[in-house]
């Protein structure tokens, strides 16, 4: 019976492949390409449209749900092959130490770019009509002042692992702020999504891609530009004996994988490397799945049904 | 009779000793707190240069274990990494079976074979639970489940049972076998004790980084992260039932020739089964607690369902799957209580009839979920349950705390404010004030007055470690915040374990929603607290208090409802009213449980401390998250000690404190 049934599976799979279309190039190996996930809508769209693709190409491909920065242990490993999406903002420093390690490799832009800055409701403009220029938040502290934080005005930031330098700014420039961190994205926007139900002061780290800036009406705060001499050299910048008097650096997305990896699927890592996206785009698609509760999976269909030039050109494999 | 309630009413020495004493330690706390300007700086901050590199060294040892140690033949990363190849098989073949089915080949030429039915999976359960437990568990049963169906959590929790049905009974035998090794060994008992105090004490988010570099990324090390969690309570319960199995029992079965082994599993195991079900229940209970942190590192299922909906600040929805773990929880719970304390079958009626007429239901179940399977293939419906029909209710919960958040917030802001200004902040300045010397010698002389100079030594022990690695200010703010929510906890929930201790359906009701409220994640009600209250440490008190209010009135209910019916009579003998009954008799004799109760709510309150971080307190629970996510291990694991050396040194006092009380009571 039960080699009845393993003949029957063989018998099966061989029709199947055997009806495959001969064009597609055979995948060079069975051994799963594992793609991480966390949490946020944004990186799972684009991890879902990249292991669609891959499926197309006929590799298996597995998703893992793993912590944003504990990931590259993971990664120099071979335990995850791919990240789709590691932000310059957050992500830079630890990226730069596991490519060090020899054993992750930079997969190129996605194409994406991201933004992150101080922001508030379009409505806090009434009562703080200098914003948002940066030089206006020290006469308005009093507006976003809670009885935790005294007269000083209270900021919202990421939390401690984002990093940011959002307590080293406030020094720097002087701002008569206290900086709270939430401890989660989700606590982060939860704050938001009451200040903005109530028309109650909010300032707070907001980033995009996201979903948040779609759905809340809001401007970032134009603090003075960033540049890399103003987070490294003290005396550049408004104040001359401390770094980081300008704002956040915006900077791209970028797709990291397990060196190793090059040799076992090389025409995958060729797709992975194509892979692009632009902010617009991504931002359609969270807003779909964050706000209408469309799923990932139709989302993620339903936009490469529409526009499968695109991810096709992708998977040509030279070489 | 009256000897012994006059003994209740009126001790013979005072209790704990010299209360002139106890004044005078803490006047000199006040006291050194106030002057805290004039004492020397090393006093009040613990300088940096008298801080030990222990994390360093942890990191490096770390290092060691992962990229050198070896067994000679093999190195100890390929150990475990061999051991989780083994669990990953079997959880894959839970998986194919439960949620994904099986596929063979690659891509898209793949062939697929579903995964069981729905509709037969519940057939089975029901029947299983009609069998083992009456037509109620059936019911009950099939309301769970099916709850999951329309509700559209059916393939989470799929995932969620595959790896739960892995792990539980992992966790069980891996907890007996320790707990019988402990129970024949007096010095294996002495080895595993401290260890597994700081398995349950040391936050899950402190070890994950080691585990997840020994076993890969992935479900099985979320699911050996929830074992170490979850198996404690198996190993302890395992060594109290076997002591209390009764010496008739032991000497019958001497008598009766049995050999060790026959002794230990023929007689020990059968007779001690009603404490080894409770460490059955408290391991399916703590595995689903722990489905949440389980699916932040790679266990997917519902937990993952919960933190997706709350990132997207779907309330309703995050709601919906949190109630799905729930009664999953409780269900599991319910059906293995069940088919364990089943009563044997008669003897002799089972031996009779072919194989396939005495295992004709089980039989039965297995074709029909292979049918099912089949089925499945071609009808899809049957495989997985079609989603236009399923339910939800997230919309409706979103409005109600829009309208919460909307109409009363302003109120709540004026509550909390208060409590802020007049409890919260002078409370975390008297703490970050008070001296370290002082409170470490005066824990010293707690623990001198309760339990003699062994058990002052111990908290100056622990106290010294988190000085020496420079924890002291968060492990401070760790005691303001949890010292503070106890306390809270306990005035909420003694009061109501007094109200439903009088009463058997309110004992029901009340503990009932105690369940509820402890396997519901507590993700699921943070979010919304955080919209109420904000980011800060009042959110971060009602969440640690949500969750540690379950002990304070369980143990409360429990303490009133077994002091001796003996002793009740004689107060009402004596004439004494209701409130005399309460106050002078009843509570007096169920302080050593209630005590056990604060001190289960105690090591609630910190086990929470991973979660509150989460919404940005900058305490110790900050200190092991940052370090989770910087993959820091020597970081990550000095300051989960911290937390359980917090949490060691109030057990041991409140412990000893109880056995006193009891002890002058006379109801040791």
């Amino acid at each position: 019976m039960k080699n009845l049934i393993r003949t029957a599976v063989a018998a099966g799979a061989l029709a199947l492949a055997a009806s495959a279309p001969a064009a597609a190039a055979a995948p060079e190996s069975d051994e799963p390409i594992i793609l991480t996930l966390h949490d946020w809508s944004g990186q799972y769209i684009t991890t879902t449209i990249m292991g669609n693709v891959l499926k197309s190409m006929g590799y298996n491909v597995e998703y893992v749900q793993a912590d944003y920065l504990a990931q590259f242990a993971g990664i120099e490993t071979g335990d995850l092959t791919v990240a789709m999406e590691l932000w310059d903002t957050t992500a830079a420093e630890a990226l730069a130490a596991s490519i060090a390690t020899g054993n992750t490799i930079d997969l190129g832009e996605t194409g994406m770019a991201a933004k992150e800055e101080w922001w508030y409701p379009i409505y806090m403009k009434e009562l703080c009509p200098g914003l948002p220029d940066w030089q206006a938040l020290n006469a308005c502290a009093e507006l976003f002042a809670t009885p935790e934080t005294g007269s000083k005005g209270r900021y919202l930031g990421g939390p401690v692992t984002w990093g940011g330098w959002d307590d080293e700014r406030v020094e720097a420039l002087n701002l008569d702020f206290e900086v709270i961190h939430a401890g989660t994205d989700a606590a982060l926007f939860a704050e938001l999504e009451s200040a903005y139900q109530r028309k109650a002061p909010f300032l707070g780290w907001v980033y995009a891609p996201h979903w948040a800036p779609a759905k809340y009406e809001g401007e970032w705060v134009e603090f003075p530009p960033y540049s890399a001499e103003c987070y490294n050299d003290p005396s550049v910048g408004l104040n001359p004996d401390m770094a980081y008097d300008c704002g956040k650096p915006s900077g791209l997305v970028r797709k990291a994988g397990w060196a190793g990896g090059e040799a076992v699927w090389p025409c995958a890592y060729q797709a992975i490397r194509a892979f692009r996206m632009d902010n617009a785009t991504m931002g359609e698609l969270v807003a779909e799945v964050d706000l209408e509760g469309v799923s990932v999976d139709d989302a993620v269909n339903a936009w490469m049904d529409a526009n499968e030039a695109t991810w096709q050109s992708w998977t040509a494999c030279e070489g | 009779m009256t000897a012994a309630t006059l003994e209740v009413t009126r001790p013979r020495r005072r209790p704990l000793g010299s209360a002139p004493l106890w004044l005078a330690a803490a006047l000199l706390a006040a006291v050194s707190t106030v002057l805290s300007d004039r004492l020397p700086a090393w006093a009040v901050e613990y300088p940096r240069a008298w801080r030990l590199p222990i994390e360093p060294w942890i990191s490096a040892a770390m290092k060691w274990l992962i990229n050198d140690a070896t067994f000679g033949l093999f190195t100890f990363q390929e150990f475990t990494r061999s051991i989780s190849w083994l669990f990953n098989w079997l959880l894959e073949a839970a998986y194919g079976l439960l949620a994904q089915g099986f596929t063979f080949g690659k891509g898209e030429d793949a062939l697929h074979i579903p995964h069981v039915s729905w509709i037969a999976l519940i057939v089975v359960l029901v029947f299983f639970a009609r069998r083992v437990g009456g037509r109620g568990l059936a019911l009950f049963v099939a309301f769970c489940f099916l709850y999951l169906a329309v509700f559209g959590q059916w393939s989470s929790a799929m995932v969620t049972l595959a790896s739960i049905v892995i792990s539980v009974p992992f966790g069980v035998l891996a907890g007996l076998l320790v707990g019988i090794a402990a129970y024949r060994n007096a010095w294996v008992e002495k080895a595993v004790t401290p260890l597994l105090d700081l398995m349950q004490t040391v936050p899950v988010f402190a070890y994950l980084v080691p585990i997840l570099f020994l076993f890969g990324f992935g479900p099985v090390a979320a699911m050996i992260a929830t074992m170490i969690y979850a198996a404690p309570p198996m190993v302890r319960l395992t060594v109290l039932a076997l002591r209390g199995v009764p010496e008739e029992i032991k000497e019958y079965g001497r008598m009766a020739g049995c050999s060790r082994h026959q002794h230990m599993w023929k007689v020990l195991v059968p007779a001690a089964k009603s404490g080894l079900l409770v460490g059955l229940n408290q391991v399916v209970m703590l595995s689903l607690n722990m489905v949440i942190i389980a699916s932040m590192i790679g266990a997917g299922g519902l937990g993952f369902d919960v933190l997706h909906a709350l990132r997207r600040l779907a309330i309703g929805e995050g709601l919906e799957a949190g109630i799905a773990i729930t009664l999953l929880a409780i269900a599991l719970d319910r059906l293995s209580q069940a088919a364990a304390t089943r009563p044997p079958p008669a003897h002799g009626s089972v031996r009779d009839g072919s194989w396939l007429a005495r295992n004709r239901l089980a039989v039965g179940a297995l074709v029909l979920l292979l049918v099912s399977m089949a089925a499945g293939a071609l009808v899809p419906a049957i495989a997985a349950y079609p989603e236009p029909w399923t339910v939800t209710t997230g919309k409706f919960w979103d409005e109600v705390v829009a309208w919460l958040n909307i109409n009363l917030f302003d109120t709540i802001t004026i509550v909390k404010t208060w409590l802020l200004v007049n409890l919260m902040l002078p409370v975390k300045e008297f703490m970050l004030a008070l001296p370290w010397p002082v409170l470490l010698g005066l824990l010293a002389f707690a623990g001198w007055r309760l339990g003699g100079w062994r058990l002052a030594l111990l908290p100056v022990a622990l106290g010294a470690f988190i000085l020496l690695t420079g924890n002291w200010e968060k492990a401070m703010i760790t005691v303001y915040l949890c010292g503070l929510s106890v306390v809270i906890a306990a005035a909420i929930g003694i009061p109501l374990g007094i109200w439903a201790a009088g009463n058997r359906r309110r004992t029901g009701g009340t503990l009932a929603v105690i369940d509820t409220l402890q396997t519901l994640p507590s993700f699921v009600y943070l979010i919304p607290v955080i919209m109420l209250f904000s980011v800060g440490d009042f959110s971060a008190m009602i969440a640690v208090v949500a969750f540690a209010l379950a002990p304070a009135v369980r143990y409360t209910v429990h303490g009133l409802n077994q002091v001796p019916e003996h002793l009740v009579e004689a107060g009402r003998a004596q004439g004494c009213s209701r409130r005399q009954m309460l106050w002078k008799i009843r509570m007096p004799l169920a302080l050593p449980e209630i005590m056990l109760g604060i001190n289960q709510t105690i090591m609630m309150a910190l086990s929470m401390l991973v979660i509150t971080a989460l919404v940005g307190t900058r305490d110790l629970g900050q200190e092991v998250f940052t370090a989770l996510a910087k993959a820091d291990t020597g970081k990550g694991i000095v300051a989960g000690l911290c937390v359980a050396f917090i949490a060691i040194t109030a057990d041991r006092l409140i412990q000893a404190w109880s056995r006193r009380r009891k002890a002058q009571l006379g109801v040791a």
